[in-house]
This record gives C-alpha cells, sequence and structure tokens, in this order.
C-alpha cells in the first residue's frame, strides 16, 4: 500500500511538473509568471492602471491617468526639474525656459517690472532644439516621390486598416516650431472640445476669434474630414522660423509658463490631423485620441486599455542628460549616480489592467510589478509607525528588498462653507465665530489617522507644501485653530469651540433668540460603505459642540448641481494644483472665481474685497518677499474669516522594490519614466525566488480525488456484479431493482 | 416552426423598443444631457459653452421624447430617443460618447468572455450532470448523504470568496498560476485555467442539487423500472434514459443562457484581469455613457430572446412529442 501511494504521488508530480512546463512555454519560466516568456530577462518596467485613459490626445487630456501615458510620449518646451523643490521650470525642447517680454498698447517694451495695467501683452519667444524628430509614424511615411503615403488612401485600402499597425510604411521628420503652433491651435478645434479652451481663449491673444473662424470652416466641412489649421492664422501663436515661434498672451500671466510645461502645448504635426481625418478612420477609433505621435522618449506601441498599454523606447529619440544637481540629500540617497548619463534607461514599459486591488498587491509581492501604491487593506502589512510618529516599511517589506517612498500631494481636500448660505454664509461676526468654532471642532488629525492611515498633514491654509508661499512650521500656523506649544501645532481645545459657538450667538448648539437646536446640513456624495463611517464620525464631530448634522447623500451629478446652484451648506471638496504657484490655490477663493455668480471654480463663493484686492495683486508678481507678505496677509484674512475649514493635503506612499532606481516621487512633473532605472538581474533572481511552484496540492487533490471515487467504483463494480433481486444489493440495501 | 419563429421574432420588436424606452427613462431620470457632458469634458474649467458644443455635436440638445418646436412627425422624430434608438434596430450601435465606436469594443471585448464562459459553461453543466448521476446512482447512500451535503456548503459561499480565495491558495500559496491577466492564443491557457475551475466549482453546489432532485423524479418513473427488467445496466439507465427524460428543465436552463455567454462575468473578469465584456455595461454607467448602455442593454435583450427561441426549439429535439405551431 505505501508503495502504491509513493508511485501515485510520483505520477501526480509528473503530471502536475509536465502540465505546468507545458502552461509556461517549456521554459524555466515560473508558472505563475503573468508575462510572455519572450520579455523574461529584458528590461522592461511593469506597471499598472486601473482606469482606462480616456483621452490621449493632448488638447483634451487633463487627468492624471493620462498624463501617465501622454507625458512620457509628447514633449512640451519646458518641463520641471525632476529633484528639485518647490518645483522648478527647466528646459526640455525649448533652448531656454522662456521669459515673456512686456508690450504696452502701442507695441512699446515696457521693463520687466512695469505695473500690470500698463502691459497689454506679454510676448514669449520660444526657440527650440534642433535634435528632435519624431517617432516612427504612418502619418508622416512618404513615398518614392515624397508625398504622404497614407495621407489619402483609397477606400478599399483605408476600409481594411483597423489600427495603425496594419500601415506596413513608417516615417519621421525634425521637430519643427510650426509643430507647436499648430497644437495652440488645435485648442480651438471645433471637434477637440479641449478642457482649456476658456481658460486659454481669456489669455492667448485672438484664440477666441480663432475658434469662431473654425467653427463656420467646420461647417463648410459639415464636420468632416481634414480641417487644415494652417490655413487659418492665429495672431497669438506665429511661427518665426523653423525653429522659433512666439506665443502672445494679454496683459501679464507669469502662471502661463507653467501651462507651457503641459501636453497641452506639446507639438502635433499637422500631417497627424491629416491622417486620421480620413472617412472611417475616427469610426473604427483610428485617432489621436487612441494613437498619439510624439517625440520624447518613449512612443505607444501597444494600445489595448482593457488589458495592456506599451511604451516602447523611441528609436529617435536622441537621448538626454540625467540631471546632475538636486535637493540636498539626493546624492546622498543615491539618486544622482547617475548624472550626466542618457536617458531614457529603459526599453520598455508595460501596463497591464488592474482593476481590483487584491491581485495588484499580490502581484507586486510576487515582483510581477515593479512597484505599487498601499490600499487602506494592505496598509498595516506594509507600513509602521516609527519613532516621532514617522511612517516606515514593515520588516517583512524591508526584508524583500522593498522601500518606502512618500511625497505630500500639491492638493488639499477641504470642508467648504457655502458663503451664500444664510447661516454658516456671509460677512457677519455671528456667521465668521460659527464657522470658526466648527473649524476648531472637526478634529483633522483624528479624520487622518482614522481614515486616512496617517497619509496627509492637517492643513493650515489653502497652499498646499511644495508650493511656492507655502509656510512651515510656526511661521504657517493657523493661529485661529491652533496653539504653538512645545515646538508643535496644538488643536484648540473644544472649549474654546464651544466658546465661540456661544459668542456666535448658539450657546451650547441651540439659538439663544429661539432655543431651537442649530440644525446644519452636509451635502455630500454617497460612495461607498466607507463613506458612511466618516460621515457617522463628521456627525459626531459636530455633536462635541451639540450642533445636529444632516448628512445629505446624493448622487454626484445632484451634488455638483447644488454647488452650482448655490444649495448647499457644508460639503466636501478638493482641488489637485494644475502648477506650482500659489494663484493656482488662492483663485479657489477669489470673488469673480465665484462658482454661482460666474460659474468659477470658488465653490464656496467666497468674496471678500480686501482679499480680492490682494489676489490681483499678488498673481502676477515674481515670487520674493513682497509677494510672501501678500500671500501671508490674504491667507491671514482667510483663516479668520475661515470659509474653509482647512482639512488636509494628502501624503502619497508607495512601494517601490529595491530593483528599481532613481526615484523621487514628483507631483508636478509626471515624465518621470525616463529617470528610471532597472536592476533585470536582481529582479530575475528575486522573481525565480519568491515564485517556485508548490506541487504537492496537485498530488493531494489527485489522492483526494482518487480517496473519494475508488470507493464508488467498486460499489459501482459490486452493484453491477450483483443479480437484480429485491433486498440485496450493495451493502444489502434495496436498490429499487426489480426481479 | 418556421411560422412560430417569425412570429416570435415579430413579438420581440415591441420587446425590444419596450426596454429600450425603459432604459432611456431610468438613464435620464438620473443623468441630465448636462451632466454627461461634463463628466465627458473633465471636472476643471468646464465652460457652458463647451458643455452646449459637446450636446449639441452629439444630438443632446433636442428635446428627450417629444419635440414641440417641430411639426408633423418630426415632434417625435427630432429627439433624443427616437435618433439614439432608432439605428440600433439596424445594430449599428454607433459610437460611444468618448468617440470610440462600440461595435468594435464590443467585438474586441467578446472573445476574451467567451473565453471564459464557453468552457465554464460547458464544463460546469457537465460536471454538475455527472455529480447528480452519480448521487442519483448511489442514492440514499453515503457518497448520495455526504454529496448532498458537499453541495448545500459550496452553494452557500459567495462567488468573491471563491475568487479571492482561490487566487490566495492556487496562485499566490502555491504559485501553480498568474494572479491575473491575459494572453492571445495558446498562452491564455494559463490564465484562464483558474478562473474556470472556479467559475466551475462555485456552480456545482446549486447545480449538481437542482439536477439531482431532477433525476431523483425520473428514476422512479415506469419507463425506468421497464429498463431496468429489460436487463439494462444502471449506468446504461441513466445516461441513455433518464437523462435524456430529463432533458427538458436542463435545456431550459442552459439554453436560454448560451447566447448570454458572451456577455462576460463582471466579478471574475475583473479581479482575473480578463478584458471581457463583463464590465462595459458598469462602467458605461459610471461613466454616465449612454450610447454604451442603451447598446449593452439593447443587445442583452436581443439575445435573451434568442436564447428563449432555441430553448424552444430544443424541446423538440429533446421531445419529439413537441411541436412548435
Amino acid at each position: 500500500m505505501r508503495e502504491y501511494s509513493r508511485a501515485l504521488f510520483r505520477a501526480f508530480a509528473a503530471l502536475a511538473c509536465a502540465a505546468g512546463l507545458g502552461l509556461s512555454g517549456c521554459s524555466q519560466q515560473p508558472w505563475n509568471d503573468p508575462y510572455p516568456a519572450a520579455e523574461s530577462g529584458k528590461a522592461i518596467l511593469y506597471s499598472a492602471f486601473v482606469e482606462r485613459p480616456k483621452h490621449l490626445d493632448p488638447a483634451q487630456s487633463y487627468s492624471e491617468n493620462e498624463a501617465t501615458f501622454n507625458a512620457q510620449i509628447y514633449e512640451p518646451p519646458v518641463q520641471y526639474h525632476y529633484f528639485k523643490r518647490p518645483f522648478e521650470l527647466i528646459p526640455l525642447t525649448a533652448t531656454e525656459v522662456p521669459r515673456p517680454v512686456y508690450l504696452d498698447a502701442q507695441g512699446g517694451l515696457l521693463p520687466d517690472d512695469a505695473p500690470d495695467d500698463l502691459v497689454a501683452e506679454s510676448v514669449y519667444t520660444i526657440r527650440i532644439r534642433d535634435d528632435r524628430s519624431y517617432q516612427p509614424h504612418p502619418a508622416l511615411a512618404l513615398d518614392a516621390s515624397g508625398a504622404y503615403l497614407y495621407h489619402q488612401l483609397p477606400a478599399a485600402q483605408r476600409d481594411a486598416v483597423k489600427s495603425i499597425y496594419d500601415l506596413p510604411q513608417t516615417g519621421s521628420r525634425p521637430l519643427r516650431a510650426e509643430d507647436y503652433v499648430y497644437q495652440i491651435k488645435r485648442l480651438a478645434h471645433p471637434r477637440l472640445h479641449s478642457p482649456i479652451y476658456g481658460l486659454m481663449a481669456e489669455y492667448i491673444v485672438g484664440l477666441g476669434d480663432y475658434a469662431k473662424t473654425l467653427r463656420a470652416a467646420e461647417q463648410k466641412l459639415d464636420g468632416k474630414g481634414f480641417l487644415d489649421l494652417r490655413q487659418y492664422a492665429l495672431p497669438g501663436a506665429e511661427v518665426i522660423d523653423e525653429l522659433s515661434y512666439r506665443v502672445r498672451v494679454k496683459g501679464k500671466y507669469p502662471q502661463f509658463a507653467y501651462w507651457l510645461a503641459m501636453p497641452f502645448f506639446a507639438p502635433i504635426p499637422w500631417e497627424a490631423d491629416a491622417f486620421y481625418s480620413q472617412p472611417g478612420f475616427a469610426e473604427r477609433n483610428i485617432s489621436l485620441d487612441w494613437y498619439p505621435i510624439g517625440t520624447g522618449p518613449y512612443y505607444l506601441s501597444a494600445n489595448d486599455p482593457n488589458r495592456r498599454m506599451v511604451l516602447s523606447r523611441n528609436p529617435n529619440f536622441p537621448g538626454e542628460a540625467y540631471p546632475s544637481e538636486g535637493d540636498a540629500g539626493d546624492a546622498a540617497r543615491g539618486l544622482l549616480m547617475d548624472a550626466g548619463k542618457t536617458m531614457p534607461f529603459i526599453d520598455t514599459v508595460v501596463f497591464s489592467r488592474e482593476r481590483e486591488s487584491i491581485p495588484y498587491w499580490n502581484k507586486f509581492l510576487q515582483g510581477w510589478y515593479d512597484s505599487s501604491g498601499i490600499s487602506s487593506d494592505n496598509f498595516d502589512q506594509a507600513v509602521k509607525s516609527a519613532a516621532g510618529g514617522e511612517s516606515e516599511i514593515s520588516e517583512d517589506m524591508a526584508a524583500k528588498g522593498i522601500r518606502l517612498e512618500t511625497s505630500l500631494s500639491a492638493s488639499i481636500n477641504y470642508i467648504g462653507f457655502n458663503m451664500l448660505d444664510p447661516v454658516v454664509g456671509g460677512d457677519s461676526e455671528r456667521a465668521r465665530k460659527l464657522r470658526q468654532a466648527l473649524s476648531i471642532a472637526i478634529d483633522f488629525e483624528e479624520n487622518i489617522a482614522i481614515f486616512s492611515n496617517g497619509r496627509g498633514i492637517p492643513a493650515m491654509g489653502p497652499i498646499a507644501p511644495g508650493i511656492w508661499g507655502y509656510r512651515d512650521g510656526e511661521a504657517g500656523l493657523n493661529p485661529v485653530v491652533y496653539d504653538w506649544v512645545d515646538g508643535k501645532a496644538r488643536r484648540k481645545s473644544i472649549e474654546d469651540a464651544r466658546r465661540l459657538l456661544a459668542e456666535a450667538g448658539y450657546p451650547n448648539g441651540r439659538d439663544a433668540a429661539t432655543g431651537q437646536p442649530l440644525v446644519l446640513n452636509f451635502d455630500a456624495t454617497t460612495r461607498g460603505a466607507d463613506d458612511k463611517a466618516e460621515m457617522d464620525w463628521m456627525r459626531k464631530q459636530f455633536a462635541r459642540l451639540n450642533i445636529q448634522l444632516v448628512v445629505r447623500g446624493t448622487d454626484y451629478n445632484r451634488f455638483q448641481e447644488k454647488i452650482r446652484k448655490g444649495n448647499a451648506q457644508i460639503f466636501e471638496w478638493g482641488w489637485n494644483a494644475d502648477y506650482p504657484d500659489p494663484e493656482n490655490f488662492l483663485f479657489l477663493l477669489y470673488g469673480p472665481q465665484s462658482r454661482v455668480k460666474h460659474g468659477g471654480e470658488n465653490s464656496v463663493n467666497y468674496a471678500n474685497a480686501e482679499f480680492d484686492r490682494r489676489f490681483e495683486a499678488m498673481k502676477n508678481m515674481p515670487n520674493g518677499p513682497e509677494r510672501q507678505a501678500l500671500i501671508d496677509e490674504m491667507v491671514g484674512i482667510l483663516r479668520v474669516d475661515a470659509p474653509w475649514i482647512w482639512g488636509l493635503h494628502p501624503k502619497r506612499f508607495s512601494l517601490v522594490h529595491g530593483w528599481l532606481g532613481n526615484i523621487k516621487p514628483n507631483q508636478m512633473a509626471r515624465n518621470g519614466l525616463k529617470y528610471q532605472r532597472l536592476d533585470v538581474p536582481r529582479r530575475e533572481a528575486a522573481r525565480a525566488e519568491w515564485n517556485a511552484p508548490v506541487v504537492w496540492p496537485l498530488a493531494l487533490v489527485g489522492l483526494l480525488a482518487a480517496v473519494v471515487l475508488a470507493p464508488a467504483w467498486l460499489a459501482w463494480r459490486r452493484k453491477e456484479a450483483a443479480r437484480g433481486v429485491a433486498g440485496r444489493g450493495p451493502a444489502g440495501r434495496d436498490t429499487g431493482a426489480v426481479a | 416552426m418556421i411560422a412560430y419563429i417569425v412570429r416570435r421574432l415579430l413579438y420581440a420588436i415591441p420587446i425590444l423598443i419596450g426596454v429600450n424606452l425603459i432604459t432611456f427613462a431610468l438613464f435620464f431620470v438620473v443623468n441630465t444631457p448636462d451632466d454627461m457632458a461634463r463628466m465627458a469634458l473633465g471636472m476643471k474649467r468646464v465652460t457652458p459653452e463647451a458643455i452646449e458644443r459637446w450636446k449639441a455635436e452629439r444630438g443632446y440638445d433636442k428635446p428627450l421624447v417629444w419635440n414641440a418646436a417641430e411639426g408633423g412627425s418630426r415632434k417625435v422624430t427630432e429627439t433624443i430617443f427616437v435618433e439614439k434608438s432608432a439605428a440600433m434596430f439596424a445594430f449599428d450601435f454607433g459610437q460611444a460618447d468618448d468617440g470610440r465606436d462600440i461595435a468594435s469594443e464590443i467585438r474586441t471585448r467578446a472573445g476574451p468572455s467567451l473565453a471564459i464562459a464557453v468552457p465554464v459553461f460547458v464544463v460546469g453543466l457537465v460536471t454538475m450532470i455527472s455529480v447528480a448521476l452519480l448521487m442519483v446512482f448511489f442514492r440514499a447512500t453515503y457518497v448520495d448523504t455526504s454529496g448532498v451535503v458537499l453541495c448545500v456548503a459550496l452553494m452557500s459561499i459567495s462567488a468573491l470568496f471563491y475568487i479571492i480565495g482561490g487566487q490566495y491558495l492556487v496562485a499566490k500559496v502555491w504559485r501553480l498560476v498568474p494572479i491575473s491577466g491575459y494572453a492571445g492564443g495558446l498562452d491564455a491557457l494559463r490564465f484562464l485555467l483558474l478562473p474556470v475551475v472556479i467559475g466551475v466549482v462555485s456552480g456545482i453546489g446549486a447545480g449538481a442539487r437542482w439536477y439531482r432532485t431532477l433525476f431523483l423524479e425520473e428514476i422512479n418513473r415506469e419507463y425506468v423500472r421497464t429498463a431496468r427488467a429489460k436487463g439494462l445496466s444502471e449506468l446504461r439507465v441513466l445516461f441513455r434514459h433518464v437523462l435524456r427524460n430529463g432533458l427538458i428543465p436542463i435545456l431550459t436552463a442552459s439554453v436560454a443562457a448560451i447566447p448570454l455567454l458572451f456577455m462576460g462575468s463582471l466579478l471574475t473578469e475583473s479581479f482575473f484581469g480578463i478584458p471581457g465584456l463583463g464590465s462595459y455595461t458598469i462602467d458605461a454607467i459610471n461613466h454616465q455613457d449612454f450610447a454604451v448602455v442603451r447598446s449593452m442593454v439593447f443587445l442583452g435583450s436581443v439575445l435573451y430572446i434568442v436564447g428563449l427561441v432555441l430553448t424552444d426549439i430544443s424541446y423538440t429535439w429533446a421531445d419529439p412529442r413537441v411541436r412548435l405551431e
């Protein structure tokens, strides 16, 4: 029997091995390797995405998950320094970061410090490098005569094209200044609905009229075919020569330089529009929104947004030197060891779609992904609290060579008071003290600990850390909500909040005039079970002041509508910075940006003439002591008026395997892939060690099946052999058989 | 039979119009065209003009079901409902609200969905019937009793547990197959093995128990007694006679499901990273993409009707006494 069991075990083990080898392509590849055997041992970075990118056309793309791809493909004229903080603009394809020249209404040159009201135009002259060429692309393929091969395909050939990869020929050409101008014109393209068109039409000279011209031209084309933007001049964006172009901006708008770092201002060759405008292409997803064309270090070599998207090294990219300087400590962390070397270091980046966090996390732990975020479910497994409240990697993770990278987001999550509301809004002392009392009572330190696993810092004002104008430590303390005690901020006591509430006319949470309890409404989008816990917590915070909080849960559409119409009372909101300038936070409270009155981004409809006056003076100032003083005054006004409960600045945690180097999280620059480096042999060794298959369960399953089936088989044999006499079937039981 | 099929297909037209109308009403009760435009254009810096242009380009600037500004039949035809629904009856699904072609998306995603659904369906059906017949063969013995207990235990566990538990044990702890992912061709086997096994195992409990009940009803019929009296072996009795006569309820449950197989499974596809159709409708609802929602609901309705007709036809094959008139 023992011999028999051993033989059986060996047979199952052999079968399992054979099956495993068969499934893994008869190689030494681990059985659970989710990638093709051909990719083994190559310098391929593996990452994941949850949501498929909606737009890859740089005129339309505005989301972070889209920037993950576009920022590697497209090259705007400037970029952010990968290491330096506060964020600093440096040239990318431009020869230098463009500086505006100011002109008066007559076109006369003004000095750099000219008063805002004298400046009629800011002129940015941008000269680009001469070493850039586009990725290989069929839109640029030429025939022997120099004509474009695929711009006017015959109907039969056109209908056979299912993706651009069906077209065998590709071409390239050098980057030209006209491509940047062409893309600026595309912001007004009637078919594209660029999200920044409205904003840019206020600044770029003639862009609004240009859009009208294009709409008229589009009507003639009946919305189909190639709308050749080269036929229509835009006064605000002009080509000077092959490598230089000029952008004219109305008045002073120093933040325009930051916009130049976004893919909205990346170059697009007119050939791309001509190629993609062919009949039937858009219906088959053959468009710039699906197949980008850029000059960057990578191009999109596979686009199956339901499964995987692949970036491959652009063979026409000339390379870029790795930065040789960074912040203090960057060199000690080994981040400058590649200084001066030519980037990119990685050949291919494979993004797989992972909708669920559990498989994503487990595949990261097995080494199939090179980096990962941390969900709440896995937080305790990955991170532990060190002395001083800092977070550090857990021992288990550290033993696998995984390290923790943290960075503060250039964003803020806040609770807004609708300033048009008769109870919590308005400029009265009563309402102001009510808002201040609530600002103290809602304990965001506790909120961060419970709902964010400590991933965030309480906000002291609207400006996020890392943005110029943000103040840290005692200088940045919000004295309305905090005291500075023993070298750190301490939230004022609930007694202080109660006192303010009583001064506001609501002693012990009751209206002093009517004796009625104070009932406030919190508008929130209902998203899931986690929200219920947070809303319960929020009710408790208000209850500390004896205020009854009614949570009005609604779907996102109705929530947005309430904010637009000013029907919300208290609500949660957030903002991610577009660019690292304090103006991009403070404008959220600028009166003319009021959501209800002007459809702007000031969701709480705050209006304070003193704040607005300072904002207008500050927004166009160069960074310096004078600007900082104004910002301090503005933040001081806001703290007293308390239109927001300042909430928190989220902290991003990510885990990185030891074989992936040169990582410094950068919340502004999305083009970080070119800096990253892989230690492939180390990864291969770790994967092999961590993924050896365990085969005994297969044998056990077989054995169990045999144990279960063998008696049944034997019983069946007995039953078949038995004579058909009632009462004498197997085990002496009545089988129901008839004699 | 042809007349019957034609009649059934003609009945389908008012059903499909009704389904369309209900989908339309439900969708636009929750989402207005303005909401759809905002969702499509993004949350930052969206101007009212951009919203109006987006709606006009996609025909969402018209009244929903009644255009009072028009005359004659155009009061009905110049509406969002008619414009968006009419083409679907020619299976022209058009483009999603983000501009991507719906038919091409369905074609691309249907393959991976079928790659899981067909083996789960076929292997599952065969396994369930075999287990049920095994329990019937050993009825009233320990095999039957423990089989029923096991079935009840299996059907008491949620599908999500099977998926997470299966991934944890087989893919993470034992490292026998990839946790998730997908590939084309034969390489797909590595990725499909675990979801198919989980799909089959999670369905055995309820299926086998139900089929056992069906077969137990048959086993005491007179024709079974006659078969045994003729000296047929018990296996032959079960597989040739009992199974054949128990087919009608099996077909009722199974054939109608066949056309719907390609609609995929949301949970399985999400957890195993299978790029199928399972999540297409849910994603579209989340993104307020009415074009996709209406297309998928329409397609689901058509397939369900086809499934019911196929079920009726299959009855004539299983039982020659059935006539479709």
